[in-house]
C-alpha cells in the first residue's frame, strides 16, 4: 500500500516495515528546472521579438498604431523586394530539391558507403563566408550572368544544401528505401514513377522542412544581394530603415510573421491529409 | 473465394502464358571484391515447382534470388526463364513478383492501392484494378482490411497484402525472400501454410530463401541447400534429410552428431556395432572420418555397466531429446517422450545404432551441444 506525503513516497512493505521512496522529490526538483530553462530560452527568443513588434506597433508620438503596417505596402520599393525575394525563394527551392533529391537518393541507394563524406561535403557552404563566394564569382562570371537576379539562386542552392541534405537525409533514413524501390521495380514501376509515386510521398515530411528552410534562407539572405547589388527583402530592409525605422520593423515583423503562417500552412496541410487517409482508413 | 486465375490476363503478351514458367541458372558467378558470393551457381526449376534455397548467412541465396529478379547483374553466366535469356534486362520487365523480408508495402497508399499498383503500371483502367485488387484481397482472406494503410495492419497482414500484391500482376516467377522470418511463430505457420497452398491452386513457378529449414523441409518440392557460393544438394525434403549427401548438409539439415570411427571394409564400427556406409559416400573420403549420425538414427538401452550417460534432457512434446555421453563424444538421441520421463541425468545407458546405414565424413571437430 503507497501513501502520499508532502516529501516522500511513502510504501508500505508486505511485513508491515515502511520504506521512503525518494524519487518523487528528485522529479519535482526536475520538473522545476526544466520550467526554468525553458522559461529562459523563451526569453531569448521571444525578448527581441517582443521589443521589434512593440517598436512597430508604435507611431512616431510613442503611441500604439497599426500605421506602419498599414504603410507598407505602399511603401517605396517594397513590393518590389518582396515579389523578387518571392521569385527567388522559389526559384531557389526548385532548384535545391531539383538537385539534391536525386543526389541524396542515390547515395542511399547506391553508394551509402559515401554518406559520411557527402555529410562533410555538404557542411562546407557553411564554413565558407558568403562573402568570398560572392565576391569570387562577381569579378569571374560572365555579363550576362551577372546582370541577372537569378544569380543569387546559384548561390543560395549552394548555401542551402547543407540544411536541404539534412533534412533529405534523415526522411530516407526513416524509410526502408532499397526494399521500397525494388518493390516498385519489380511490379514493373520505372524510375520515374518510383520516384513519383513512392518515394516523393514518403519523404513528404523532409521535402517540407526541406522547402521551408530554404525559403527562410532566401528571405532572410542579405550579405550576396547587397553585394550583387538587387533589392530583396533584407536589402530592403536595410536600406528602408535610414527612412523609417517603423516601417521596416513592421517589414521585419510582417516577414517573419508571413514565414511562420507559411510553415504552420504546410504543417496544417500535412496533417490535414493524414487525418483524411485516417479517416478513409476508419481509424480515428 | 474467386480464383485469381479465372482473371482476365494482365497484358497481351501474357494471354496465353502458362501459370508458371521455368527457370535456368547457368553458372552464375557474383563477386563482392574478394567475396564470391555466387560461385558457378548452376539450376533448373521446373514450371510450376517450389523450390527453396537454404543455407547459413553468407552463402549466396538472397544474391541468387537477387540475381534471379534482376536487382543485381552477375559478373558471368544467364538467367534464362521460359527459354528467353534475361539477363540483360531490368528488373522492371522481368515480370516477377517479390515479397521481401521486410514489409515492403507502400506507407502512403492503401491496402488495395498498393495490391492495385502492379497493375497501374501495367496500365490496365481503374475499375479493372480495383476488381482485381479486391479478389486478391479476398484470396489472401483481408478483403475486410482494404481501405486500411500499411500502419494499421499486423505483420502478417501485411505480408499477406505483399503476397498479393506480388501475385496481382500474375508473375511468370514469384520469389519470396525469407518473407516469413519477421513474424512470430504462430503467424508464421499460419502463412507458411497459406502460400504453399496458394502456391499449389496456382501453380506458380516459385523460389522461396530461407535460412529457417523446417520452413523449406515443409513448403518446398525441391529444396537446394547452398554453401559458399554453390548447391551442396538439390532435392526433395524427403532425401534431404534422409539421404544428404555431404557432410555440410547433414548437418546443415536437421542434428547430426559426429562420431569418429574407422572404415573397415564398406562397413564402419560405432559403438562395437558394424554398421554400412552409406553407398558413394565412403569412396570421396580419405584419412580420418567420423560417421554423422541423426538423433533418430539411435536407440538407448539402460544399462548400469553402459559405455553412456545421460547430461541433458530436453522435451518436444512428443519426443525427448537426450544428450548421451559416450567417452568423449556427446550423442544426441530421440525417445518417445513417456520413455524420456522415466530416464535420468546420469542414467548410464548403452546406445545402439538403428539407421540401416550412416553417412560418413571426414574427421570435423566434436561440437558440445548448444540446442539442448
Amino acid at each position: 500500500m503507497a501513501s502520499i506525503g508532502t516529501t516522500a513516497l511513502v510504501i508500505e512493505a508486505t511485513d508491515g516495515s515502511l520504506e521512503v521512496d525518494n524519487r518523487r522529490p528528485r522529479r519535482k526538483k526536475f520538473r522545476t528546472w526544466r520550467l526554468i530553462v525553458m522559461v529562459l530560452a523563451a526569453a531569448y527568443f521571444l525578448a527581441p521579438l517582443y521589443a521589434g513588434l512593440k517598436f512597430a506597433l508604435q507611431n512616431d508620438s510613442g503611441h500604439f498604431s497599426f500605421w506602419a503596417f498599414q504603410t507598407l505596402p505602399s511603401s517605396q520599393g517594397f513590393s518590389a523586394a518582396f515579389f523578387l525575394s518571392m521569385r527567388l525563394a522559389i526559384f531557389t527551392a526548385v532548384v535545391e530539391l531539383l538537385l539534391m533529391v536525386p543526389t541524396a537518393i542515390f547515395v542511399h541507394l547506391r553508394l551509402p558507403k559515401l554518406r559520411p563524406m557527402m555529410d562533410f561535403v555538404t557542411i562546407l557552404p557553411i564554413v565558407v563566408p558568403p562573402i568570398v563566394l560572392i565576391v569570387g564569382v562577381l569579378g569571374s562570371a560572365p555579363l550576362w550572368l551577372k546582370s541577372s537576379p537569378y544569380l543569387l539562386s546559384v548561390f543560395y542552392v549552394v548555401l542551402a544544401m547543407p540544411f536541404v541534405y539534412r533534412s533529405l537525409d534523415a526522411g530516407l533514413t526513416a524509410i526502408d528505401l532499397r526494399t521500397l524501390v525494388e518493390a516498385s521495380r519489380s511490379l514493373g514501376g520505372s524510375w520515374i514513377r518510383t520516384l513519383v509515386s513512392v518515394i516523393m510521398p514518403n519523404l513528404r515530411a523532409a521535402l517540407l522542412s526541406a522547402t521551408a528552410l530554404t525559403l527562410a534562407l532566401v528571405f532572410g539572405e542579405y550579405t550576396m544581394a547587397n553585394l550583387d547589388g538587387w533589392t530583396t527583402m533584407p536589402v530592403w530592409i536595410a536600406q528602408f530603415q535610414q527612412s523609417d525605422a517603423h516601417v521596416t520593423l513592421a517589414a521585419a515583423m510582417a516577414l517573419l510573421i508571413g514565414t511562420w503562417l507559411l510553415l504552420s500552412l504546410i504543417v496544417a496541410a500535412d496533417r490535414s491529409q493524414s487525418r483524411r487517409r485516417r479517416r478513409r482508413a476508419g481509424t480515428p | 473465394m474467386t480464383d485469381v486465375r479465372d482473371s482476365p490476363p494482365v497484358g497481351d503478351s501474357r494471354a496465353a502464358a502458362p501459370a508458371g514458367a521455368t527457370v535456368s541458372l547457368e553458372n552464375l558467378v557474383r563477386s563482392y571484391g574478394k567475396v564470391r558470393a555466387l560461385d558457378g551457381l548452376t539450376l533448373s526449376i521446373d514450371a510450376g515447382e517450389f523450390v527453396a534455397f537454404l543455407g547459413p548467412s553468407g552463402c549466396g541465396k538472397t544474391t541468387a534470388l537477387r540475381v534471379l529478379a534482376g536487382f543485381e547483374q552477375p559478373d558471368s553466366g544467364r538467367v534464362i526463364v521460359d527459354g528467353k535469356d534475361l539477363s540483360n534486362v531490368n528488373a522492371q520487365k522481368r515480370d516477377m513478383g517479390m515479397v521481401f523480408q521486410s514489409y515492403s508495402l507502400f506507407p502512403n497508399m492503401s491496402v488495395l492501392d498498393n495490391v492495385a499498383f502492379g497493375l497501374k503500371m501495367r496500365r490496365q483502367s481503374g475499375s479493372q484494378r480495383r476488381t482485381k485488387a479486391a479478389e486478391l484481397l479476398e484470396l489472401v482472406g483481408l478483403g475486410d482490411q482494404s481501405v486500411k494503410y500499411p500502419h494499421q495492419l499486423s505483420g502478417g497482414q501485411q505480408q499477406r497484402v505483399a503476397l498479393a500484391r506480388a501475385l496481382a500482376i500474375e508473375p511468370r516467377v514469384l520469389l519470396l525472400d525469407e518473407p516469413l522470418s519477421a513474424l512470430d511463430a504462430k503467424v508464421r505457420a499460419e502463412l507458411r501454410d497459406q502460400i504453399r497452398s496458394l502456391q499449389q491452386r496456382l501453380a506458380i513457378t516459385t523460389v522461396f530463401v530461407t535460412h529457417d529449414q523446417e520452413e523449406a523441409l515443409s513448403m518446398a518440392d525441391r529444396v537446394c541447400v547452398m554453401s559458399s557460393g554453390h548447391i551442396e544438394q538439390i532435392a526433395s525434403p524427403a532425401t534431404l534429410y534422409a539421404r544428404p549427401t555431404t557432410a555440410f548438409v547433414a548437418q546443415f539439415v536437421g542434428i547430426s552428431s559426429r562420431v569418429p570411427v574407422q572404415m573397415d571394409g564398406s562397413e564402419v564400427v560405432i559403438f562395437g556395432q558394424r554398421c554400412p556406409v552409406r553407398t558413394g559416400d565412403s569412396a570421396a573420403v580419405t584419412g580420418p572420418i567420423d560417421a554423422l549420425l541423426r538423433p533418430e538414427d539411435v536407440a538407448i538401452d539402460v544399462d548400469p555397466d553402459g559405455t553412456g550417460f545421460i547430461t541433458h534432457k530436453s522435451f518436444f512434446g512428443a519426443t525427448t531429446r537426450l544428450v548421451v555421453q559416450v567417452g568423449e563424444i556427446p550423442v544426441r538421441v530421440d525417445v518417445r517422450s513417456d520413455v524420456g520421463a522415466d530416464l535420468a541425468l546420469g542414467e548410464h545407458v548403452r546406445p545402439r545404432i538403428i539407421a540401416r546405414d550412416v553417412l560418413i565424413a571426414a574427421r570435423g571437430p566434436l561440437e558440445i551441444p548448444s540446442d539442448e
